[in-house]
């Protein structure tokens, strides 16, 4: 997020929801939402293809199709330029590129914009109207944003519409993406992708590696890594031959589950560190018991860059350890037979850490972002938020106060491009993927919390009336959905929170998993599945 | 604009509009309350915030009444304590008195202000309520509505924090009670059970169902830790009892959520507990040697006791030493023979940041390749 959780709360005049399930995936920061209309009137436009839990209390819903967020906001956008609404002077002053995006959403007037995405012209004209006359204003969203063949340009129209309307390095304002796992924010800062070092420093930045290398005393590759999804394709084909998986269930969370069972079915060398015996477990040769968040110290950062402590309350069950010692024993005994020969003299070869706090040092030395974020500072109860780039910075709540990270905020004009796979007279209707409030993720911890069972026991699969008449399936009645790669069989939950033609399922239970039909189609630079969007068929099971 | 008043002989300086509690607050004077809390409206219905104002004709509750210019007010005159200790009396007279037995003995402001006001059990001669414990089916919230004293926290707490106002009260009087929705179940009533109605009830006639009769505050240490769901980052205590977490409470002082969480966050915790946790380091039985000797002497044990451990498939629980040397000798032997590239590392968005540092630092320095990524794209 630019911004921070109480910032939105309290100074957004509008908080325009899009691609983001609020009430139900960050239940907390959906209460906020929903105070700050009730208390202080601030306007709430919601765009969402389902008719979510927050979009109950918007003063605007727009229902748009699966995959046609450009097309909305170009429409926005459109208006609001149409009408003079843009704040001329933040764009005179902050951005470049206005000329391009001109030419761009010119062509996405109010009625092109409700062909493609199926929304009312006149809703497109007055959420425009509502977010130019209520500033600041915010804009939150979540992986209805960025799971698809278009994510990094879905994200790219977000930014657009908010630095045209000069909402951006205000309290109140901002693109603000939710992230959706307690510490996915810290496994990217930290280094957990293939093409940074912690704090998104480059691996092909010769100065940057220079640096690590001398930190931890060996030659490191000048080669960015495979991503998930091109990692379990390599696993296929032989090139990645031991694979380390970590906390981590790619046999329930990565799309076209029929084509992941293949690939671990395939790795030669397959370890799997966890809580619980998963889906991926199952195809372990090596499977090590990991410990819990409250059987171990650290860190996790939030989705507004917070870095809060996490705290040891008793040990791990059996001779379950924490990974942290776990990776560090494997490092040490590939080390000691030779695999790797870090320098001696080098300040961070090392693996012998006395604690997470003598780890978090090391990250303060490497890691400018995180250079201030000491256990001392969190201890004294300091609240820091990244960047904080030294032991006597306060953390930053906004970003982009002053000058974008590039300097001139550009405006990246976007065209709407359709999903990569769309019904068809064989797969005649829409699947779109998300989760519910009583699980997460892959559910392998909600599934085991007795009473998140009982509020919600199996996966069901949202599909409204007319199309469940038209298949001769009931509520509750099994249902099999199938797409080109696979399919399921789960209850039918027959609602018009769903528009005909689109059904909605989850990913958190494995018999019923969402991710046997989804489509691998790669964002080509994000590397992210379009969960969001493919073609599937119904029928009574 | 700012007015100066009296408080208790103290001049003091508040903001105009503000309440003589929080005027109070600002001097450190602390005047009781019950049904007051700082993050909800105040609607000055227990009558033990009371003070007495000079000119006033009677005394005032000090949540309620602004401060003005010049006021003199005593918190603690004759008026003002012996109405506190009237209304705890009435309060008394329609309490159980269960404290041996009740959930939050020790955490219970009406317990705590009898204490201070020195207020006993009240030899009562009326008409008791009698509703039936526990009537509500829901998992989470227990409700015991003898216990209820109209204070009206969870009603405002549901509505102002939460906005689903799934509480209201029904009736008047002494039949005044604590319904959900039209007098309905809570989860038929827009209830998403958040439980923020049990962290707002300064008694104990809303409590956390999973927790009754695991331990009360004095027999629990607190842990204050953050949430393994969203990435919202709630912080909250683990109420850990001999190694086991036996309730989440959330903490007026949490930066993020003061005492807000989810139902994930506060009824979702039990997975840490639960039997399917691995324990011991599985090994599939082709990585092992001596697998039958061992597992014969007890030394190693076969994972699923119905495949015979002379399958080369069959998984072992064998010692860490074991586990870690098949990993580290099989990467050892991969690296040298197949190169970097042969290795890739899924990390963890589940794992702490510590962690997740040493496993990108795993990755690049000991297997020598860039090929570590985790699910943030899913």
């Amino acid at each position: 997020m630019t911004n921070s959780i109480e910032d939105i709360a309290q100074d957004s005049q509008c908080i325009f929801i899009i691609g983001s399930n609020t009430t139900e995936q960050h239940p907390v920061i959906g209460a906020r939402v929903r105070a700050a209309k009730r208390h202080r009137g601030a306007k709430l436009v919601v765009a969402d293809p389902r008719r979510i839990d927050i979009a109950d209390y918007a003063d605007l819903h727009l229902r748009h199709q699966p995959g046609t967020d450009i097309a909305l906001l170009n429409g926005l956008m459109h208006v609001i330029l149409r009408e003079r609404w843009q704040d001329d002077e933040f764009i005179a002053g902050r951005t470049e590129g206005l000329e391009e995006l001109k030419a761009v959403v010119a062509r996405y007037s109010p009625q092109v914009a409700s062909e493609i995405t199926g929304v009312p012209a006149e809703d497109i004209e007055e959420a425009a109207r509502m977010m130019a006359e209520n500033r600041p204003g915010s804009l939150l969203y979540a992986m209805g944003i960025t799971q698809h063949t278009v994510g990094v340009a879905n994200v790219m129209s977000c930014a657009n519409l908010q630095m045209l309307l000069g909402n951006m390095g205000v309290a109140g304002g901002g693109v603000n993406p939710l992230r959706g796992q307690n510490n996915v924010q810290g496994a990217c800062d930290l280094g957990g992708l293939p093409n940074v070092y912690p704090g998104y420093q480059a691996v092909t930045d010769a100065t940057i590696r220079e640096k690590f290398e001398s930190a931890w005393g060996v030659t490191l590759s000048d080669q960015a890594g495979l991503t998930v999804t091109e990692m379990l394709g390599a696993a296929e084909e032989g090139q990645v031959r031991c694979l380390y998986v970590i906390g981590e269930d790619p046999m329930v969370s990565d799309p076209d589950l029929n084509h992941v069972r293949h690939a671990l079915q395939k790795t030669e060398f397959l370890v799997v560190q966890d809580l619980f015996f998963t889906e991926t477990v199952q195809f372990g040769d090596v499977i090590f018991p990991a410990a819990s968040f409250a059987e171990k110290e650290g860190t996790f950062t939030n989705t507004e860059r917070r870095v809060q402590r996490v705290r040891k309350a008793f040990d791990p069950p059996g001779e379950a350890a924490d990974d942290a010692w776990i990776i560090a024993e494997v490092a040490k005994r590939m080390i000691a037979q030779g695999a790797a020969g870090p320098s001696k003299a080098a300040l961070h070869a090392g693996w012998d850490y006395g604690s997470a706090a003598d780890v978090m040092a090391e990250v303060n030395a490497l890691t400018p972002i995180y250079a201030g974020i000491t256990y001392q500072r969190l201890e004294e109860g300091a609240q820091l938020q990244w960047p904080v780039p030294s032991e006597d910075h306060p953390g930053t709540p906004i970003l982009h106060v002053d000058k974008f990270s590039r300097g001139l905020g550009r405006f990246a004009a976007v065209e709407h491009e359709p999903p990569d796979e769309l019904p068809d007279d064989e797969y005649p209707l829409m699947l779109t993927t998300g989760r519910v409030l009583y699980h997460w993720h892959g559910g392998e911890m909600t599934r085991r919390a007795r009473n998140l069972v009982a509020m919600y026991p199996e996966g069901l699969v949202e599909i409204h009336p007319y199309d469940a008449q038209q298949a001769g399936i009931s509520d509750g009645q099994l249902m099999k959905v199938a797409s080109r790669r696979g399919e399921i069989v789960a209850k039918a939950e027959v609602t018009d929170r769903v528009e005909p033609g689109l059904i909605f399922a989850t990913f958190h239970f494995p018999e019923s998993a969402a991710n046997f039909l989804t489509n691998p189609a790669l964002d080509p630079q994000a590397k992210i599945p379009e969960f969001k969007v493919c073609a599937v068929r119904v029928e009574a099971a | 604009m700012n007015v100066t008043l009296t408080i208790n002989g103290k001049e003091v300086v508040a903001p105009e509009g503000s309440t003589i509690l929080e005027a109070a607050g600002l001097a450190d004077i602390k005047i009781p309350t019950l049904c007051h809390h700082p993050d909800l409206t105040n609607v000055g219905a227990c009558r033990m915030c009371v003070v007495s104002v000079e000119k006033a004709r009677t005394v005032q509750t000090a949540c309620t009444t602004p401060v003005a210019e010049g006021m003199v007010v005593n918190t603690e005159s004759e008026a003002a304590r012996e109405t506190r200790k009237f209304v705890l009396e009435m309060l008394l007279t329609d309490h159980p008195n269960e404290c041996m037995t009740c959930e939050v003995n020790g955490e219970c402001q009406l317990q705590d202000l009898a204490y201070d006001y020195g207020v006993t059990w009240p030899e009562h001669s009326g008409v008791l309520h009698a509703y039936d414990i526990d009537p509500d089916p829901n998992p989470f919230v227990f409700i015991d509505r003898n216990k209820c004293i109209v204070c009206g926290r969870c009603v405002r707490a549901c509505g102002e924090i939460q906005n689903r106002d799934v509480w209201t009260f029904a009736q008047r009087g002494f039949k005044t009670r604590l319904v959900a929705g039209a007098d309905q179940f809570m989860l038929d009533a827009n209830c998403e059970s958040c439980g923020q109605c049990v962290a707002y009830c300064p008694v104990g006639a809303l409590f956390d169902k999973m927790s009754l009769g695991l331990g009360r505050p004095n027999q629990v240490t607190k842990v204050r830790t953050t949430c393994s769901y969203c990435g919202v980052g709630c912080t909250f205590d683990l109420n850990v009892r001999d190694g086991k977490i036996v309730r989440v409470s959330s903490a007026e002082d949490s930066a993020v959520n003061g005492l807000s969480l989810c139902v994930k966050g506060r009824y979702g915790y039990d997975y840490v507990h639960h039997p399917d946790r691995l324990t011991r380091p599985l090994v599939r039985a082709k990585w092992l040697a001596n697998v039958e000797s061992k597992v014969e002497t007890g030394q190693w044990r076969a994972y699923d006791p119905d495949r015979p451990i002379s399958d080369s498939e069959s998984l072992v629980e064998t010692d860490w030493d074991t586990a870690l040397d098949v990993v580290a000798s099989k990467f050892t032997e991969v690296k040298e023979t197949y190169g970097n590239d042969a290795f890739a590392v899924l990390a963890s968005a589940k794992c702490t940041n510590e962690e997740n540092y040493l496993f990108n630092k795993f990755t690049r320095q000991v297997l020598g390749t860039n090929t570590i990524d985790h699910c943030a794209r899913l």
